[in-house]
């Protein structure tokens, strides 16, 4: 089993897609989607993302499923809720 | 604070309303819990705005406000909040089960295909499972889009434990929305040929 810290070796077949630079890749994947990298590791990740399709196809994944998880859960206020919050802002003795 | 001041803090809140609105929502899974939530949040905005510095971000402010004050009725309601753990789940969970479903249709994006995949049920669920201590960051980043630094001023937390409950939280997410997908018998055979690759 493939863990993040036996990435040093960086033989293909211990690497998540089979290509050399996909372990980096995955563990700064989440950092990477949530613009949380450096320029200079962006620039790594990039390069490595042009030539290794598995590893675009995961980032690509990863983006796309939490434009999912934002899209359901967005909701609103009920609107007696919001007429109550409302009523306690305008109330004078706020 | 006079009338005028009043009304100006009541018109620079209300465009969140609805996004605090479903924050609260993830964080107390309940409807009554959020809306004493959102009006102890209001509240407490309110006595802090006259000292609130215009040019600052006045959404990241009101979420800290929030998550202060959710995780400070928490806290009150809990002996050991943050002792829950989660067991670690394998990376790439969900998309080495079905990473190759959602392209699989032609004229329909990607997205598309993973947006129908789950239910918005399914998708609150999956987070509402997750312990506060992991189910907050996963909320504030993922939902909300705020940055690891602003999460963790948000919890009053070390970044790095930011990072390593997300990165926990996320995984863990994923797994049970695969649970769900895999109940519904939607994936027997994206399972199986993931598990012979």
């Amino acid at each position: 089993m493939n863990t993040q810290d036996d990435r040093a070796e960086s033989d293909p077949a211990e690497e998540p897609f089979g290509e050399p630079g996909c372990g980096d890749a995955v563990d700064l994947l989440y950092q990477y989607l949530d613009g949380e990298l450096d320029g200079d590791t962006v620039m790594r990740i990039e390069v490595h993302l042009r030539r290794c399709s598995p590893c675009l196809e995961a980032f690509d994944f990863h983006d796309e499923l939490r434009n999912v998880i934002r899209s359901k859960c967005a909701e609103s206020m009920p609107p007696d809720m919001r007429a109550r919050l409302l009523a306690m802002l305008s109330d004078p003795t706020l | 604070m006079g009338v005028a001041d009043q009304a100006k803090f009541t018109d620079a809140v209300e465009p969140f309303m609805d996004a605090l609105y479903a924050a609260a929502m993830r964080m107390t899974r309940s409807p009554a819990d959020a809306e004493d939530l959102l009006q102890e949040t209001f509240l407490r905005a309110y006595r802090g705005y006259p000292n609130f510095a215009d040019g600052t971000n006045l959404r990241a402010w009101l979420y800290r406000i929030l998550t202060n004050t959710y995780i400070n009725i928490y806290r009150a309601r809990q002996r050991r909040p943050d002792q829950t753990e989660l067991d670690d789940v394998e990376d790439l969970y969900l998309y080495r089960r079905i990473g190759g479903l959602e392209a699989a249709s032609l004229g329909r994006s990607a997205e598309d295909e993973l947006m129908d995949l789950f239910t918005e049920g399914e998708v609150r669920e999956a987070l509402d499972e997750l312990p506060d201590n992991f189910r907050v960051p996963v909320l504030l980043a993922d939902v909300e889009g705020f940055s690891y630094k602003e999460i963790a001023e948000m919890m009053d937390t070390p970044i790095g434990t930011v990072m390593s409950r997300l990165h926990r939280g996320r995984k863990h997410l994923q797994k049970s929305l695969h649970g769900f997908a895999a109940a519904r018998g939607l994936l027997t055979d994206e399972v199986a040929s993931a598990e012979n690759r």
